[in-house]
């Protein structure tokens, strides 16, 4: 599971790198702690950890209007913390890559986590987002390959929704 | 009953809305300029529509955050971040998100009558014991106050343009509705593209 969970976070690190990501606005989740790791690294990327989600799309909006790209990592409770706010980004078409981690949706040991996790891409394609389930490691790298390129060319709203087929269903040692 | 809140005293402060504003927006220079949604957003394009304008007609808690990202983007520039204390209340943590930041080249100035001014004017926090620039020192902001006479907000005026950032000022205004007026483009896209052309030249 290790040497997996190293790929794709290589393969997402990469992404960012080639679109020139100089602001990664996040809430953490477990899922992302390596990635976040890997960007607090780089000298060029900015870590701008958040209080509530929403906060990344209005962070996200302004860079745009600076001319800088971002991205925003959370987990899926998160999307839900975002709904009005993803409004700015549909109506402004500012560009918003969402790298998600799923809670709630395959093999969930806490119960409280799965209402949002189901509610997760439902909730995102209402907002107008491109939603890019991924539930097999083989397939992250294409997968955020394709959804930073709509994003970034659109521009668009896209939600990479990184399944707990990829990132394991937390356990908490049980 | 409405809790702990004074519901009178606004109507008493003596600085109004609509001047503030266009005195602050009145020597912009190439500063970059949030309007948080409702009345700021009306305040600003009443001293004058402005392509680095970013009006928000929605959105509401985004407008400092907006204000930190622009900031972190382009920290060349002086950002200014124009709201009113309902939309801030509603994105308080952006306070704590913009100190953990520390952007110098960014001003939040708060237009603080106490009230929802798009709804009615009902009471907001502010108008009981919140203390919204007592809460940005705490957070980390580099300087922050209350202005509540023209001479104080004559004194501010050069810091809210270039002092070393952030810094945070909630300007006590008079609890009054103006006419709307003149209004910003609605079209988002065309808000941003317009900022950006102005900013960036063409990309």
């Amino acid at each position: 599971m290790q040497s997996v969970e190293v790929d794709w976070t290589d393969a997402n690190f990469s992404v960012l790198r080639d679109w020139e990501v100089r602001q990664v606005a996040y809430v953490p989740d477990a899922g992302h702690a390596e990635l976040i790791r890997r960007c607090d690294d780089a000298e060029d990327m900015r870590l701008v950890p958040l209080t509530t989600e929403e906060e990344g799309i209005a962070v996200l909006a302004g860079a745009w209007l600076g001319n800088q790209r971002g991205v925003l990592l959370m987990q899926s409770s998160g999307v839900g913390n975002c709904i009005n706010m993803l409004s700015l980004a549909r109506i402004c078409r500012f560009p918003l890559l969402m790298l998600v981690t799923m809670r709630g949706q395959w093999g969930e040991f806490n119960p409280w986590q799965v209402p949002m996790g189901q509610m997760t891409p439902k909730v995102l394609e209402a907002a107008d987002s491109l939603v890019f389930p991924v539930d097999d490691p083989a397939k992250m790298g294409e997968t955020i390959t394709a959804a930073a390129r709509m994003a970034f060319e659109g521009p668009a709203q896209a939600a990479v929704l990184i399944g707990q087929g990829v990132i394991g269903a937390k356990s908490f040692g049980k | 009953m409405n809790g702990t809140l004074d519901r009178d005293r606004a109507a008493d402060y003596p600085l109004h809305r609509r001047a503030v504003v266009a005195e602050l927006l009145a020597e912009r220079g190439d500063m970059l300029v949030v309007a948080g949604l409702g009345a700021p957003v009306w305040d600003c394009t009443a001293a004058g529509d402005h392509p680095l304008n970013f009006p928000l007609w929605g959105a509401m808690g985004g407008a400092a955050a907006m204000g930190l990202g622009l900031a972190m983007a382009q920290p060349d520039r002086r950002v200014l971040v124009i709201t009113g204390d309902g939309e801030m209340l509603m994105g308080l943590g952006a306070m704590t998100t913009i100190a953990s930041q520390r952007p110098d080249n960014l001003a939040v100035v708060v237009c603080d009558n106490e009230r929802y001014g798009e709804t009615g004017m009902q009471l907001t926090h502010t108008a009981g014991s919140v203390d919204l620039p007592a809460m940005a020192l705490a957070a980390g902001f580099e300087s922050a106050s209350a202005i509540s006479s023209d001479n104080e907000f004559k004194a501010a005026l050069p810091a809210i343009r270039s002092a070393k950032g952030p810094g945070f000022w909630s300007i006590k205004i008079k609890a009054e509705s103006n006419p709307i007026g003149a209004m910003p483009p609605k079209d988002g896209v065309t808000l941003k593209d317009r900022f950006r052309a102005a900013l960036l030249g063409p990309t």
